[in-house]
């Protein structure tokens, strides 16, 4: 580089990619954080989709955005905001600067500024930036369509597919200020496009031109990063979203049990990529039914789990509405089944791509009778593995419906994941009916953790039924029974009772705290970004995260009372809170409650916690 | 021959009110079972809610009686995770065209192998006497005093629309016929609906009069056998001819009709046209038809998803979770 350039040492940089939803900038953005993780960065990931799969070009609902935060150690979050913003057009610009830091660097295509673009994006003069307040300095204008047009003219392609290459420009300008090794894109692209060597061609070399441009013209380039690569425990990883590593955690889980992995399920989002995922892997055996509606989706994998699979079915809040009375067939039956809610925002409706944690009372709650039904909840893109995991543990151990919670921003959002080893994780032994129980067994006989046991279809001498009508505990017959009914009210909530699950971690100021921060779930990251600036800034400040929701962690009660002032953070007007006062004797926590589809923000969450410490 | 006999798949003592068509079906579903011989724990019997869905109960089977409605989509789950089981779905007309239509039409389409049974006595009977969607217009009920003002649902032609490929029909009480049926369900390699008619004692009794007692089937109904040509009435005097666009009722001897001018059944023709005619017939200008209407190869289902699963399996080369990993990209940190 040359010496001119003014260098900058960072710990950790957002990059924020937006443009029509067309624009591929998603790609970019994943290829990016490809290289930066490949490279030994921490990275954390969020793409912002448009609702409207294919809004009028160049509009302000079409614009598309993915946030790309890496660093020198570990990041919780895809960063509050940008240090660069690509802006592919002038709607992404109007739409995204808001999510730029005051001395952000902005790239945009000027080609996309023209008089009908900037009438699109609403802008009442002809100089955007002026408009918005952006220091030109700050702003690294190039004619990117023309360029890219250029580079390609002799490609033979025609115009339309040269226009995709556009993101490859961006990106390649991006990586040019970043310091990044181009051969890692290239190799990416190699792979991607396999089947079209052409695509992969053009696309490397348009990804050299923005580079290129960068190098020839870094006067105009406010900054250059450098972010190095501190602490990061060895290892093998992989790029992996919430959603992807579900679904792996659902693969790895009956590979460990010995099953079929059986997946009942219907289109929505944002929990689709699960369905895709699996459908993808018929070579492991995995079993994908696409139904004909949410209700088939949870009764058909709860007919699959009679049958003796490891039964899931996807959805979100929505289609929990629709799944809650087989889930309750299965409460009763006492089969495994794994029901998986990435949360979006509601009601009805609501905001099918962004993020809310407003599911978390109807998942627990939202059935009719006495209906006990554990409730994991994940608490990042990686973690998804993990806790999908224990979730088809805890149904097969335990005989149980268990819900598997993520949510918008963390299924979609992406980390480093260490490549785990299936030998490290612990075994998985359903409850089967032993071979001597022949003869005496009945259906709802219990182990020691008042669990059934499971005989499934095709055992000689098992021969039963189940179903939805209220059973003797001893004969497994229908049962009217007062004595009775409330007998097995009662087992079916000891059962849920019994399961163990691991205790609550305070991190932080553990054993001196003034404020200790309480969330569960998708806000891990932003909750543990928010403690680590207080903490930076001389503050004494703990952070109790859940993800065991229902049973709850025995410590809860000891860690919520611990401390003096408590607050409860959550995407949602205070459910969690709500459940923890019902649980908590003489809990009364100060709340922190957002429910606007984006995640929380860093700076937000710790003046707000400041502001109850200093109370 | 075999190895069983209607005892071994007989369970408990049946609840449902004395004269209850059901008890009649549970009765020839028992002795079909032992005629078919798959073991009793080869097989699920699968039912949603309403007098019919207790049927399960009285089987020595595997069994699950659910929830309203979903007794299809539980069973589809059931049979495609576990293709060895012999799955036989229970429903009511409410439980499997009202709350449970859209997974009727569904299975079909789909040709799931699930011995769909219909038992279609045209009222809601555990809620005590509602009209269904077979009832037909202007039936009185409770929730009807002064007459429904909607069309019923006919069953074949709902599994027509949905591309089944197997449809029969017998009355509760014929237990022959119903046997046949059953049998040639159970040999029908797919999604095979049964219709059954029968009658609800207490809140519609004599919905199927015409065809209740062997001599009105006699009289009323026509046993349709792939392969004979189409006689009925009490003395065989009747038979069945196209007309144009349509089927008319002939008797025999009369303008020089004979046997040979007669329809001859055909219930594997691909086209479903003449099926769904026949099947559609009703009195008093026509016989009611009886016996296996359409039986059509196709591939199923289940079938098909697990040979897909068979051939990805061959065509790929990661079969366990760690081969999995290893297809991402996938970086070092030292």
């Amino acid at each position: 580089m040359a010496n001119d350039v003014k260098i900058e040492n960072l710990d950790q940089v957002a990059v924020r990619f937006s443009g029509d939803s067309g624009d591929g900038m998603q790609l970019a953005g994943n290829i990016f954080s490809t290289i930066s993780a490949t490279v030994g960065n921490s990275i954390s990931t969020f793409p912002d989709y448009p609702a409207d799969i294919r809004a009028p070009q160049g509009s302000l609902t079409g614009v598309s955005g993915f946030q790309v935060h890496i660093g020198a150690e570990k990041v919780y979050t895809p960063g509050d905001l940008c240090d660069v913003l690509v802006a592919m057009n002038a709607a992404a610009l109007k739409t995204q600067y808001k999510y730029a830091k005051p001395n952000a660097t902005i790239i945009i295509d000027t080609d996309s500024f023209q008089k009908g673009d900037l009438e699109k994006a609403q802008f009442a003069t002809e100089d955007p930036l002026a408009e918005m307040g952006i220091d030109k300095d700050r702003v690294i204008a190039c004619s990117i369509t023309q360029m890219v047009k250029d580079c390609l003219a002799d490609s033979g392609m025609d115009v339309k597919s040269i226009l995709k290459c556009r993101n490859m420009f961006a990106l390649g300008l991006v990586c040019y200020l970043f310091d990044r090794d181009l051969n890692i894109a290239f190799n990416f692209l190699k792979e991607k496009f396999a089947k079209k060597p052409g695509v992969a061609e053009a696309n490397i070399k348009v990804i050299q031109a923005g580079y290129d441009f960068g190098a020839n013209t870094h006067s105009s380039a406010a900054n250059v990063y450098r972010i190095e690569t501190k602490s990061k425990e060895p290892g093998r990883y992989m790029d992996i979203t919430g959603n992807k590593a579900t679904a792996y955690g659902l693969i790895a889980a009956a590979e460990k049990a010995g099953l079929r992995l059986y997946l009942g399920s219907y289109p929505i989002t944002p929990a689709t990529d699960v369905l895709h995922e699996l459908s993808k892997h018929k070579s492991l055996g995995v079993t994908t039914v696409q139904c004909e509606d949410e209700i088939a989706g949870c009764a058909s994998a709860l007919g699959a789990s009679f049958a003796g699979a490891l039964a899931a079915t996807s959805t979100s809040g929505p289609g929990i509405c629709l799944k809650s009375e087989a889930m309750n067939l299965a409460v009763i039956m006492e089969l495994p089944l794994v029901v998986i809610d990435v949360q979006r925002g509601g009601p009805a409706t609501g905001l099918p791509t962004k993020s809310e944690q407003t599911d978390l009372l109807q998942v627990l709650f939202g059935r009719n009778g006495e209906t006990p039904m554990p409730v994991i909840a994940a608490t990042s893109p990686t973690d998804c593995f993990d806790s999908a995991y224990a979730a088809c543990k805890m149904a097969l151990e335990h005989m149980t419906p268990v819900v598997f919670m993520s949510d918008a921003y963390i299924a979609n959002g992406s980390g480093a994941f260490k490549l785990p080893n299936l030998a490290d994780y612990p075994a998985i032994n359903p409850p089967y009916v032993p071979e001597e129980m022949k003869g005496t067994w009945t259906p709802y006989m219990r182990n020691s953790e008042d669990v059934r046991y499971w005989a499934v279809p095709g055992r000689e001498g098992f021969t039963h039924i189940l179903g939805g009508l209220e059973k003797d505990s001893k004969t497994g017959a229908i049962s009217t029974n007062p004595e009775n009914h409330d007998l097995m009210c009662r087992l079916r909530q000891s059962k849920i009772d019994k399961i163990p699950v691991p205790d609550v971690k305070v991190e932080g100021d553990a054993d001196d705290a003034d404020l200790l921060i309480v969330g569960f779930g998708g806000t891990y990251g932003h909750l543990h970004a928010a403690m680590d600036e207080m903490r930076a800034a001389g503050k004494k400040v703990a952070l109790a995260h859940f993800t065991y929701i229902n049973p709850l962690p025995k410590n809860t009660a000891a860690v919520l009372k611990k401390y003096k002032k408590v607050v409860v953070a959550e995407q949602n007007l205070g459910q969690f809170a709500a459940f923890l006062r019902m649980k908590v004797d003489g809990f009364v926590p100060a709340q922190y409650n957002e429910v606007k589809g984006q995640p929380f923000v860093v700076s937000e969450l710790v003046e707000a916690f400041n502001k109850l410490i200093s109370k | 021959m075999s190895e069983y006999t209607a005892k071994d798949y007989k369970k408990g003592q049946p609840r449902w009110c004395p004269g209850c068509g059901d008890h009649f079906f549970l009765a020839s579903l028992h002795k079909a079972m032992a005629e078919i011989g798959v073991a009793p724990h080869d097989i699920a019997v699968i039912s949603g809610i309403g007098c019919s869905s207790r049927l399960p109960h009285y089987m020595a089977t595997y069994g699950m009686n659910t929830i309203h409605g979903r007794a299809a989509a539980i069973a589809t789950g059931c049979k495609v995770s576990n293709p060895k089981l012999s799955v036989w779905q229970i429903s009511g007309d409410g439980d499997g065209l009202a709350i449970g239509g859209n997974h009727f039409i569904h299975a079909n389409r789909r040709n799931i192998d699930l011995k769909m049974i219909l038992l279609n006595n045209r009222i809601y009977g555990l809620t005590k006497g509602q009209y269904s969607p077979t009832s037909p217009r202007g039936f009185v009920s409770k929730s009807s005093p002064y007459g429904t003002v909607e069309d019923p649902f006919r069953p074949a032609e709902l599994c027509f629309g949905a591309r089944g490929h197997f449809f029969a029909r017998a009355v509760a009480t014929d237990a022959p016929g119903t046997i046949e049926v059953l049998k040639a369900a159970h040999a029908h390699k797919g999604a095979a609906v049964c219709e059954i008619l029968q009658n609800c004692v207490i809140f519609n009794n004599g919905t199927h009069e015409s065809v209740y007692t062997s001599e009105g089937r006699k009289k009323n109904a026509i046993y349709l056998e792939h392969g004979k040509p189409m006689i009925f009435g009490e003395n065989n005097e009747f038979g069945l001819m196209q007309d144009g666009f349509n089927i008319k009722v002939v008797k025999l001897g009369e303008n020089g009709v004979t046997e040979k001018d007669l329809l001859v059944h055909d219930a594997h023709c691909q086209d479903n046209t003449l099926q769904l005619k026949l099947a559609m017939m009703e009195g008093p200008d026509f016989p009611i038809a009886l016996g296996v209407i359409r039986d059509v190869e196709a591939p199923t289902y289940d079938e098909a998803v697990n040979a897909q699963i068979e051939e990805v399996k061959a065509a790929k080369k990661y079969h366990n979770f760690a081969e999995l990993l290893e297809t991402n990209d996938i970086w070092e940190v030292k």
